[in-house]
């Protein structure tokens, strides 16, 4: 396996904008680096939670959207030619024979590092599950919240629950291959993008898909096999749905998730650190941004891009032990200059 | 100023209510559990609370954005709030609220 390796200075867990500023930080002091993270996209809770809302504590940036700040930290970072592994978990770490770090994520990449940065923010986005009673029996055998091969769901009987884009994607997308396909939202109001919400309304009234309105109470089936749900409409009588395939899109949580078995000292699932280095209790893995925590703490941005600075001058002497840590201005600096490509001619 | 929190086991909490603060924020600062996991921007539902019936009146009405949030959340009820959207007030002194499987969970 070790040969399918990737081999970097840097493994950062997590591409929302602390793990990203760290790019830069790294950069500056020449180390190279290969971000994980669970999420489809950059920017962490900035591009999923928040991409229209603005902040207004960014030093310098009167104001700036969720998503302004990513694309603003993602040209920023460019010159150091980052290379991201997204839609994937961080799910193992572990050390190889030469004292390296060795990542592994639930996609099979691995990548191969002196130094791991966990910038993880409140965890993993993971799939909300809904507190339905015995849902867990049918979990991946026939209740699914993600889909990997569409194809698994050719011919079947689904029934789609939520009102967001993933449900109405979804519904678009497997309606053509299912068998049956109901979608039940608890309104009859979508806050999905309206084009979504037109198709989804036209397949209603052409007979393809079945909507109805309500909230799931109660699945039906047995050995994992899922019959049926009932239904509790508002202020009506409940009544029974049959099904074969349940897909409950209700949105992402977050999940500390497998950094949990990485062997590091958590405090309530945070990560405490020293404030000189923002090193962990394992040497070489540090944290930083809302993941960690330490006399003071205060969950902004602008304290991990502080922690990102301080954790990168302890990480070049892990990194490049032979070498001299040189403290440089941007401003001045040819050599700076050089690794941002702006240096004058 | 009061606010009483009924968490998932029934048992009932009365915290310190400061005006002008959040009740996500001001269950938080009483010890209890609160997930709140976008920090009080109307972006998550795990600040779902259910407000007691006598109160529910008394409140702000629930605004679009809050209503469109709800929806990521649990066993939403027509008593269902986003605390992080309720700000304290003098007339809010002694409200009741119950956290759910989405806020305490």
């Amino acid at each position: 396996m070790t040969t399918d390796a990737i081999s970097t200075d840097v493994i950062i867990i997590g591409a929302g904008p602390v793990g990203l500023f760290a790019v830069f930080e790294l950069g500056l002091n020449d180390m190279k680096c290969h971000l994980v993270d669970i999420l489809d996209k950059v920017g962490g809770q900035c591009a999923e939670l928040y991409p229209e809302k603005p902040i207004y504590d960014i030093p310098g940036l009167p104001i700036v959207t969720g998503q302004g700040l990513t694309d603003a930290l993602m040209q920023q970072i460019e010159p150091f030619n980052p290379v991201f592994h997204l839609n994937q978990m961080a799910e193992s770490l572990t050390k190889t024979p030469d004292g390296k770090w060795r990542l592994t994520t639930d996609a099979g990449t691995i990548i191969e590092a002196t130094v791991v940065v966990i910038a993880a923010g409140g965890g993993s986005f993971v799939p909300k599950k809904p507190p339905i009673k015995g849902i867990e029996e049918y979990e991946a055998k026939s209740v699914f919240y993600s889909v990997r091969r569409m194809e698994t769901f050719r011919d079947r009987n689904i029934l789609i629950a939520g009102g967001g884009d993933s449900a109405l994607d979804w519904t678009l997308n497997l309606q053509p291959l299912a068998h049956k396909l109901t979608l039940v939202h608890r309104r009859d109001e979508f806050r999905a993008a309206p084009d979504s919400v037109n198709k989804m309304r036209e397949l209603v009234a052409a007979g393809k898909v079945h909507l109805h309105i309500g909230q799931i109470s109660e699945l039906h089936g047995a050995g994992g096999q899922i019959e049926g749900v009932t239904l509790k409409p508002d202020g009506g009588d409940p009544y029974k749905i049959e099904c074969d395939t349940l897909m409950p899109f209700y949105g992402l949580t977050m999940k500390l998730g497998p950094v949990a078995n990485f062997g590091i000292n958590l405090h309530q699932n945070l990560i405490p650190v020293d404030t000189e280095k923002f090193e962990s209790d394992v040497p070489t893995i540090f944290a930083i941004g809302d993941i960690n925590s330490y006399p003071g703490k205060l969950k902004l941005i602008l304290s991990g891009f502080h922690e990102a600075a301080l954790m990168a001058q302890q990480a070049f002497r892990y990194v490049h032990p032979d070498r001299k840590l040189r403290f440089q201005y941007t401003t001045s600096s040819s050599d700076l200059q050089n690794k941002l490509g702006v240096a004058a001619e | 100023m009061k606010l009483f929190v009924t968490d998932l086991e029934g048992v009932e909490h009365e915290v310190d209510a400061m005006l002008n603060w959040t009740v996500m924020e001001i269950i938080r600062d009483g010890d209890l559990p609160m997930r709140a996991e976008c920090g009080g921007s109307c972006a998550c539902a795990t600040c779902h609370v259910y407000v007691a019936k006598e109160w529910v009146n008394r409140l702000p009405e629930v605004q679009d954005e809050e209503r469109d949030t709800l929806e990521g959340g649990f066993e939403v009820e027509p008593n269902s709030r986003l605390s992080c959207q309720l700000i304290m007030t003098a007339e809010l002194d002694g409200l009741k609220v119950t956290l759910t499987q989405d806020s305490a969970g």
